[in-house]
């Protein structure tokens, strides 16, 4: 096992260069620049610019570069927002997207577990209904419907909560955010604990314990549990990524400073930098999560092995 | 050894039942299923042919019932007509002098400093809410007029949106949209992604792990930037949203079915069918895939919701169907900034929306129970 | 005696009420502002967004108060020379850096000449193109000493003008001619701007920046004015989503947002009455055409489409009255100057629809045979709203109308590079109070110039137009003949006039509207 983490780590290498490689130049490709914009610019400033930002070197220049900071750990000068370096940005935004993201997730987690259990235990009876009812709605409500709706009923008329902002982080200027975040994972999550419940139940081994008379509830649902566990893992690692690394909706409609926005805001404003930064940010995430949900596949399921 | 002779008479032959025969019975012989897969189809022949029994085109615009409310009774409502009058009154650049309404056609007289250009009743034509207008009289100094004109009924049972749209006729034409775009990405994402974490699951080691890179490094791509650059070589067509959406749906499904893949390889039946010497693609298509079928056709149901979330978010930036046309998510997106004040502009289309995703997890639901293996 | 102690008792529970009572409140303007700043460097300005905040934050030669009027900032009084060229400036005795140093001449000195070197990349380096090689400098043909900026002692600051401006005072109030301070810059580098670290000579001072989360201002005591100045702190929140604005203002949390949603904009009226402000702003709403693409090319077809064009309904419906019907380029505001509208402005719309038709069937299109059209239009509700409006009056005349929605940095990528488009969205902001501001656009050497405009009349006038800067009757006058052309011509084709559309809480005073949308938080109190 240990000699696959490391493996993998290695291999994670390789990968993140041609993820920064393909990026770059799908970006340069892009139409529109970090500097087109309403209020265009005479040529003579567009020259300056570049020749500030370094743009009007060849584009292998600018690649050698930018790999070679890189290496060196820096990201480089926000295109966009130049008083700020794009780590600076990811100092304050990415402990804000984590807190937030984390809370959503583990809330996800438990939440949907429980109730998945609960309606697989109880298959095709009211609970199990209600349960499917309930998950199916909140999947199938958007994000942007979500948080305007919470503001509009705890913020405004009951005035239990801020509309928006983080407040430094306040307990509670995160209900809001969280909850909205929570919400779509608690109702897919309870949805695939529902059905590889289910499925695991009818597995030979169980039908045997509990023919055998084994119909301890717990140990029912230990033994179940093990087997059903596999989709919610596959399905925790990506989400965790995501989740963690913010959403844009959620940080927009509640005006949170994470990293989220930068996703899609650096990327339609084509602030460079910024979007490598994500893209390498993200890749990061996304490797080391699926690394653990492969890790923890061969710990739940036995059968699991990996040369 | 036994030695009981063979019967060599020719009985009936019993009809064997295959295991689709057994899941088509068993769908049928459940209930939300089928209400959802009936629902599932009267929603498709409204959004297909309702957008034409409506009485207005998506695409009309009326000029005096910008973002008003749903109603059963007919537009324009009595308290509206002198405001339509006197809307057409100015635009014809004169004064509304009286009106009065009878029978469903309305009498104005009106009047001007400069002599009135007959063809000024265009205007009253133009107008959404009047009809087959005529003048009645003209005063010799042509300084003053009678007019009439039939009152234009117009019902608009969702109300209208923020351009002066009928809501109804553009729902039921968002509809067409988004089940387009919900069921051609879902089936690319789910055919494309089966078959490739069926393939990496099974063969496992070496070509898994470079199968899975891939996965990986294609995850880790900004996927809106990727959006950008399909918008930019192939243009801003429809084809073009449900490549898109689908090109980044499949990633899940693969990792999914990849996990079950290779907890599946390990059991003895696959060991049996090896040892009986079945090809490695008759295994994936007999034994992995079937045995895949129930975690895919679940998260397939949860798939179709998001393909048509994602495409919603996509248009809210910018990026997704273009004007006139429009999906349930450009209007709902549009309609959840509109709360509290014109609060139907989220409502139907949230209603069509939900209804028809219930709709869908139920089928979903129902096949994943008939197609599972195990239920004997 | 045991028992009750009174005198204890009576010591706590005055402590208690005193320390209730409540502190001398700070007086806090929390302002709704809809986005972050690029930078607030000002030579790296280029968003209104940080005009407000830089506004705050520095002083230049010459200020605008809570109505937009000119006032003497760090200048306290200024001279010209006859020729109209050389403007000397006193610079005030008290006039200090937040460090306790004096503002001297030599700060605008170091000043100009870093916002027109090369190496700084500053966006509005054009302000100071009128300036004596200023554009010689900042295309890099000159060195940045030889710009016409010269302190004639600590106090004196003399500017030499390449040829006479009657509006250079005025765009002396943009941001970017603000003094930065070269001490701070030379020792910190581009760390300078960071909170706490800022040096600046405004009523106020950087405490914080959290991008995206807020912006803090705090009172500079060393500010010459800081008697008058009446906030503590002013807190510049950014609000990207208008209807989270709205909700946020509504809760209490912003006192005023400088945006509303404007599709919402009748009920936002119902419900808050006149904290809604809305009034003409300097800025206009067009349409830049093509011009050398068939069939734009001929001037006669671009008229039809702009006769044909409802810009009443656009006003009225699609923009709930936020905007104004625009026949001309140049909005109406600008002291002096009468715009030239085109003549179709007070045509009935039945004369303008018989002309069009007859203008189209000319050209041989007619319902039978469809003129194709396509407008491309940057992402935004109103927009696409506006676009969908005038696809729908273009239909019966027979014009068939495609919509292409992309992002901003698309459109205007594709703009600037004078793409493949027929009709494109544009908006153009005035950077200072006068017409030249919103016609040079259209200019043939302008970067602007997305219509590809090349008129032979127009750039005389305009060129007349410069060159009469000592007589600024004659100068508006063929400005407005300049104007006629292009209207005319349509260079552009006008829609419709911005206004500004704020919400502003009855708590505050000083908050004055005005056409340049300037509310400078020195004058605002709660």
């Amino acid at each position: 096992m240990a000699r696959y983490v490391l493996r993998r780590l290695l291999t994670a290498i390789p990968t993140l260069f041609f993820i920064v490689t393909l990026s770059f130049f799908l970006l340069r490709v892009a139409p529109g620049g970090p500097f087109s914009q309403e209020r265009g610019l005479s040529p003579e400033v567009k020259a300056n610019l570049e020749r500030v930002y370094q743009l009007d070197a060849p584009l292998w220049r600018q690649y050698l570069s930018y790999l070679s900071d890189l290496l060196h750990g820096n990201f480089g000068p926000s295109y966009n927002l130049p008083d700020f370096t794009v780590a600076d940005l990811f100092r304050v935004g990415l402990p804000v997207s984590i807190q937030l993201g984390a809370s959503a997730l583990l809330l996800a987690l438990i939440i949907g577990s429980v109730l998945g259990i609960i309606a697989a235990l109880r298959q095709n009876r009211g609970v199990d209904y209600a349960v499917v009812a309930l998950a199916t709605a909140g999947s199938t409500i958007p994000t942007f419907v979500i948080a305007p709706l919470y503001q509009l009923v705890f913020a405004l008329t009951l005035a239990w909560v801020p509309v928006a902002g983080w407040g430094g982080g306040a307990l509670i200027n995160k209900i809001g955010p969280v909850l909205t975040l929570a919400l779509p994972q608690i109702a897919i999550v309870a949805r695939l604990m529902r059905g590889s419940m289910i499925e695991a139940l009818r597995a030979n081994h169980i039908r045997t314990a509990r023919s055998l008379g084994l119909t301890s509830f717990a140990v029912v649902v230990k033994h179940a549990l093990r087997g059903a566990v596999l989709p919610i893992i596959s399905y925790a690692g990506p989400a965790a990524a995501a989740l963690l690394t913010g959403s844009v909706v959620v940080e927009t409609v509640f005006a949170i400073p994470g990293v989220g926005r930068y996703f899609v805001d650096a990327a339609l404003n084509r602030d460079y930098t910024l979007v490598m930064g994500t893209v390498v940010l993200i890749a990061v995430f996304v490797i080391v999560f699926n690394l653990l949900v492969d890790v923890a596949y061969a710990l739940v399921d036995p059968r699991v092995r990996y040369e | 050894m036994s030695d009981v002779a063979v019967d060599a008479t020719p009985t009936r032959i019993a009809k064997g039942r295959s295991l689709w025969t057994d899941a088509w019975r068993r769908l049928r012989a459940n209930r939300a299923a089928v209400v959802s897969a009936v629902y599932l189809v009267m929603m498709t022949l409204a959004c297909l042919v309702g957008p034409l029994l409506t009485g207005h085109a998506y695409t009309t615009i009326y000029n005096d019932y910008v973002r008003v409310p749903p109603s059963l009774s007919p537009y324009p409502q009595p308290d509206q007509v002198e405001a339509a009058l006197t809307d057409a009154a100015r635009r014809m650049r004169v004064d509304l002098v009286s009106w009065k309404l009878e029978d469903g056609r309305v009498t104005a007289a009106i009047g001007a400093t400069r002599p009135i250009d007959p063809r000024a009743l265009r205007y009253l034509d133009r107008s959404s809410s009047f009809k087959d207008s005529r003048v009645e009289t003209t005063t010799p100094d042509g300084l003053g007029m009678t007019l009439s004109a039939t009152v234009a009924e117009h019902h608009f049972l969702f109300g209208t949106d923020n351009t002066g749209r009928d809501l109804l006729t553009r729902t039921l034409i968002a509809g067409r949209v988004s089940l387009a775009i919900g069921l051609l990405a879902g089936l690319t994402a789910v055919v494309i992604g089966v078959i490739y974490g069926a393939t990496a699951g099974y063969l496992g080691g070496r070509v898994d792990d470079v199968m899975m890179r891939f996965v990986d490094v294609l995850y880790s791509l900004p996927f809106i930037f990727l959006v950008i650059m399909l918008v930019v070589f192939f243009g801003r067509n429809f084809v073009l949203m449900f490549i898109a959406v689908g090109a980044v749906q499949w990633l899940d499904m693969a990792r999914i079915v990849r996990g079950q893949a290779l907890s599946i390889r390990r059991q003895e039946f696959v060991q049996a069918a090896l040892a009986m010497g079945v090809s490695p693609f008759g295994i994936l298509w007999r034994h992995v895939v079937p045995n895949t079928l129930g975690p895919v056709a679940v998260y397939m149901t949860l798939l179709v919701p998001q393909v048509i979330l994602l495409e919603s978010f996509l248009s809210y930036l910018g990026l997704g169907v273009q004007e006139p046309l429009t999906s349930w998510g450009v209007l709902i997106a549009q309609g959840a900034k509109n709360i509290p004040s014109a609060n139907w502009l989220l409502l139907f289309p949230s209603i069509f929306l939900t209804s028809t995703l219930f709709a869908l997890n139920f089928l979903g639901d129902g096949l994943r129970d008939a197609l599972d293996p195990r239920d004997r | 005696m045991s028992g009750f102690r009174f005198k204890p008792l009576m010591l706590a529970a005055l402590m208690l009420g005193i320390a209730s009572l409540p502190a001398a409140a700070e007086m806090i303007y929390n302002r709704g502002n809809s986005a972050d700043p690029e930078s607030l460097d000002p030579h790296k300005t280029s968003t209104i967004y940080e005009a407000h905040i830089l506004r705050d934050l520095f002083e230049g030669l010459v200020m605008q108060d809570a109505t937009s009027g000119l006032i003497p900032g760090v200048a306290e009084s200024w001279t010209l020379s006859p020729d109209g060229k050389v403007y000397t400036f006193k610079v005030r005795s008290d006039a200090k850096w937040s460090n306790g140093e004096p503002v001297t001449a030599d700060d605008f000195v170091y000043s100009f000449r870093r916002l027109e070197d090369p190496a700084t990349g500053a966006e509005y380096a054009s302000m100071l193109y009128v300036v004596k090689n200023g554009e010689e400098v900042n295309t890099g043909k000159a060195k940045p000493d030889t710009l016409g900026v010269r302190a004639v002692d600590p106090k004196t600051l003399e500017i030499t003008l390449k040829s006479p401006t009657p509006y250079f005072l005025e765009m002396l109030t943009h941001q970017a001619t603000y003094p930065v301070n070269k001490a701070s810059i030379d020792a910190l580098g581009a760390e300078w701007v960071k909170p706490g670290k800022l040096v600046s000579n405004g009523p106020f001072t950087l405490a914080e920046f959290i991008p995206n989360d807020h912006i803090r201002l705090v009172k500079n005591p060393q500010f010459h004015a800081a008697g008058e100045v009446k906030l503590d702190a002013v807190n510049y929140i950014p609000t990207e989503d208008r209807s989270t604005a709205i909700k946020r203002y509504e809760g209490g949390e912003l006192d005023s947002n400088d945006d509303l949603p404007t599709e919402q904009l009748a009920d936002l009226k119902a419900k808050f009455g006149d904290q809604v402000k809305i009034g003409p702003y300097l800025g206009t709403y067009y349409y830049a055409i093509k011009t050398d693409k068939a069939p734009w090319t001929n001037p006669k077809l671009r008229r039809a489409i702009s006769l044909l064009i409802d810009r009443d309904f656009l006003a009225e419906k699609v923009w709930q009255n936020s905007m104004l019907p625009a026949y001309s380029m140049v909005p109406p505001g600008i002291e002096g100057y009468t715009p030239a509208e085109a003549d179709y402005a007070e045509m009935s719309p039945l004369d303008r629809e018989d002309e069009a038709k007859k203008i189209l069937a000319e050209f041989g299109y007619g319902p039978d045979t469809p003129l194709k059209l396509e407008i491309r239009y940057n992402t935004s509700e109103n927009h696409k709203n506006t676009a969908v409006a005038i696809q729908e009056q273009l239909k019966p005349f027979g014009i068939d109308v495609s919509l292409i929605n992309t992002d901003t940095k698309t459109h205007y990528g594709l703009l600037e590079q004078k793409g493949n488009y027929d009709f494109a969205r544009g908006g153009w902001i005035a950077d200072y109070k006068d017409p030249e501001s919103f016609l040079g656009i259209s200019r043939k050497a302008s970067g602007n110039n997305y219509s590809n405009f090349n008129d032979l009349d127009f750039e005389k006038l305009m060129d007349e137009a410069a060159g009469a800067g000592g007589d600024p009757k004659a100068r508006m006058q063929k400005l407005a003949e300049a104007e006629k052309i292009l209207v005319d011509q349509l260079g552009n084709m006008p829609l419709l006039y911005y206004s500004y559309h704020s919400i502003v809480s009855p708590k505050l005073k000083g908050w004055e509207p005005n056409v340049m949308d300037v509310h400078p938080s020195r004058f605002i109190s709660k």
